[in-house]
């Protein structure tokens, strides 16, 4: 989970960790009275759950109350398009008026869960304020990586290593050596999956300030960090994203006409891969699960069918876990409540796919069966374009 | 033969009183593998549909000798429940539960290091020898004996695959499910390792997916090793937005890194035949052993 630049401050000011002078505003008017308190110039930072934000326009200077009060007016309720954000806008709710920091240095720090080596990585980049992968094309020596074990932590030397590297003057040498410590122990309590801090100050009272924080956790471990639950940003998540959710449906939304609903992630990929291939697109990403039940089946069902985008649904669904006739069920039920005019190939193998065709085809609804999955396919295509 | 598992294992159930794990357990026995018992804290002593019950995995090693064990304990314990496996000496070890912690999974798979134990998964179906034996979760009719090696990250897409394969009278030597997790026990690279030495398998079918690294790392040690079997992939998620996780917590674009298109044309230079119609595994796989 994701949270907002604002949360993840807090998170680093609680730990100690200097954060610049700012206040959070949802109207103009705030953005205008947070300049005059905290003296211009300010930075105007729209609060969306993406990076890139600033190549995207959503991070502007202030350099009188006045502007920020325009700059702010200008970006609330602007819909963004980053580079990170699919080609989807996200709408600014709220911004962060932060004062504007004298800049000595920009540096790069972060924390990752890396998969490859099944540790994390802390790694430090001599220059800031630019994207961690563009630096390792253009600069690779700028960077240093420290791999490490949650149980054992950072190791000081580690720490030595990391710190030396970016060449820090001597009270934020110590600075950095605290940050370290500090961060990669609430990383490993917090079951955080990503933490950046880009660009990390030094400003020119030699100080260190996380100017900017990205903050990413571990869905896996929400469960033992319950306090999480009130920083999710329910703005963005569509009331069918909401709906998925609370079925234990793994629902994305996408930009296709073809509704999709099968049973396991990789299938589900591999649905929407064929429909491309075969020169359609999909409307969603929608895995419902092994431990699926009737009624989620039907409400997934209208999910896709509901939506004005989708011109045809194809089902397909290889049961294991998942009963076909279970899947049969929910549909069927949730087709007739919502008298189904939208065209619908069914493909169904596996468990009970017998007991699954015969109540689907009793049904008298504009389904379409077939076996082969190409072919399911292939006439969902053609329907959506016809 | 087979890999990892076969007639002789001997099958131990972590988690066994659990609702799934008595499920599954009586689909694992109807297929013939031998399951020896389980182990539920608090419940030893106790028979469950059969088969005896001990408190911890060390107490079941010693009266019933496992060398393999299946978990199905919720994810909080479950990186445990691997460890506990590991340090009494299990030599495999299959982790079905999803949802298990990162921070977790690092811990376990340090813990496995000093340890004699391979693991695979979590979040896997498991792993069958078709005929021999099964330790896992998957639908045992589409299987059949044979020459194909699989490894998957996924579960629904595997049945797909060995389903076609079946279908076309290719029968299976070994079907795993690597698991769909950001961190998981073996890979693509260990597993093709071991199915280079198995002289049943004649060619292997790799199931990648959008994420991580372990295709690259796979197509790496393909061209280094020069494999000497025929080698088939498809990866799952063309068509997957980048930064959004698609049901497995694995199966997320990562900035630059894990787009489907990159890990196969790494595949394809290192000489793997590239799927790339989910429908046609079975067909393609049958052209690429008509032309070796």
């Amino acid at each position: 989970m994701l949270i907002h630049e604002y949360q993840a401050k807090d998170f680093l000011k609680q730990l100690g960790i200097t954060i610049p002078a700012g206040q959070l505003a949802e109207t103009a008017g705030e953005a205008k009275a947070a300049a005059e308190q905290l003296g211009c110039p300010v930075i105007i930072k729209s609060q969306i759950l993406s990076g890139g934000r600033g190549k995207a326009g959503g991070i502007r200077l202030a350099d009188s109350p006045e502007k920020a009060w325009l700059e702010a007016r200008n970006l609330l309720g602007k819909k963004l398009i980053t580079s990170q954000s699919a080609g989807r806008g996200l709408t600014v709710r709220k911004i962060l008026v932060e004062k504007a920091l004298q800049v000595q240095k920009e540096i790069y720090f972060s924390l990752v869960i890396d998969r490859k080596n099944e540790r994390i990585a802390a790694i430090a980049g001599r220059q800031g304020g630019i994207e961690i992968e563009e630096l390792a094309r253009s600069n690779p020596e700028a960077i240093k990586k420290e791999y490490f074990y949650p149980e054992a932590g950072l190791l000081p030397f580690q720490a030595r290593n990391l710190t030396y590297f970016l060449e820090l003057p001597e009270p934020a040498f110590k600075t950095t050596l605290d940050y370290l410590k500090k961060l990669t122990e609430f990383f490993v309590a917090k079951d955080v999956k990503l933490l950046e801090i880009n660009p990390l100050i030094l400003t020119a009272e030699d100080r260190l300030v996380a100017a900017d924080v990205k903050l990413d956790f571990d869905d896996s471990g929400r469960t033992r960090q319950p306090e999480l639950a009130s920083l999710e940003d329910w703005a963005e998540v569509s009331p069918e994203e909401k709906k998925a959710r609370s079925y234990k449906l793994n629902y994305i939304k996408m930009e296709g006409q073809i509704g999709c609903l099968v049973n396991g992630a990789g299938l589900a990929m591999a649905t929407m891969d064929i429909i491309q291939l075969f020169g359609g697109q999909p409307a969603n990403f929608l895995d419902i699960g092994g431990g699926v039940t009737e009624e989620a089946v039907g409400q997934a069902f209208e999910i896709l069918a509901g939506d004005d985008q989708v011109k045809a649904c194809l089902i397909n669904i290889f049961g294991g876990i998942v009963r076909c006739d279970l899947v049969a069920r929910g549909i069927v039920a949730s087709a007739r409540k919502m008298s189904l005019q939208k065209p619908v190939v069914i493909r169904l193998e596996g468990t009970n796919v017998a007991e699954g065709k015969k109540i689907l085809e009793e049904a008298s609804l504009p389904f379409y069966f077939v076996n082969e999955f190409e072919q399911a396919a292939r006439l969902a295509v053609s329907l959506s374009q016809s | 033969m087979s890999i990892l598992l076969d007639d002789r294992s001997r099958v131990l159930i972590q988690g066994i009183t659990g609702k799934q794990a008595s499920f599954h357990t009586e689909r694992m026995l109807e297929y013939g593998t031998r399951v020896v018992g389980g182990v539920t804290p608090g419940k030893g002593g106790q028979l469950h549909l059969g088969l005896p019950v001990f408190n911890t995995v060390e107490q079941a090693v010693r009266a019933e000798a496992p060398d393999t064990s299946v978990i199905f304990v919720p994810p909080l314990a479950a990186a445990e429940a691997i460890m506990e496996a590991a340090a009494a000496g299990i030599k495999l070890i299959v982790c079905i539960t999803e949802g298990i912690p990162n921070i977790d999974m690092l811990r376990a798979k340090r813990y496995l290091k000093e340890h004699n134990s391979w693991l695979i998964g979590p979040n896997t179906p498991g792993l069958i020898s078709p005929g021999k034996s099964k330790a896992g979760i998957m639908p045992a009719s589409i299987h059949r004996p044979g020459q194909m090696g699989i490894i998957s990250r996924s579960g629904t897409l595997t049945y797909e695959a060995v389903y076609q394969l079946s279908q076309l009278g290719f029968g299976q030597s070994t079907a795993i499910g690597m698991g769909g997790d950001p961190i998981v026990g073996l890979k693509f690279q260990e597993l093709l390792e071991m199915f280079k030495d198995d002289p049943e398998t004649a060619a292997v079918i790799m199931i990648g997916e959008i994420g991580g690294t372990a295709e690259e790392e796979a197509a790496d040690y393909l061209k280094q090793s020069n494999y000497p079997k025929p080698v088939a992939a498809y990866v799952a998620g063309i068509t997957a937005p980048p930064g959004k996780r698609l049901g497995h917590a694995g199966a997320i674009i990562e900035g630059s890194q894990g787009s489907a298109q990159a890990k196969l044309n790494l595949l394809a230079s290192a000489g793997v035949r590239i799927i790339d119609n989910p429908a046609r595994i079975g067909q393609t796989v049958r052209e690429l052993l008509s032309a070796n």
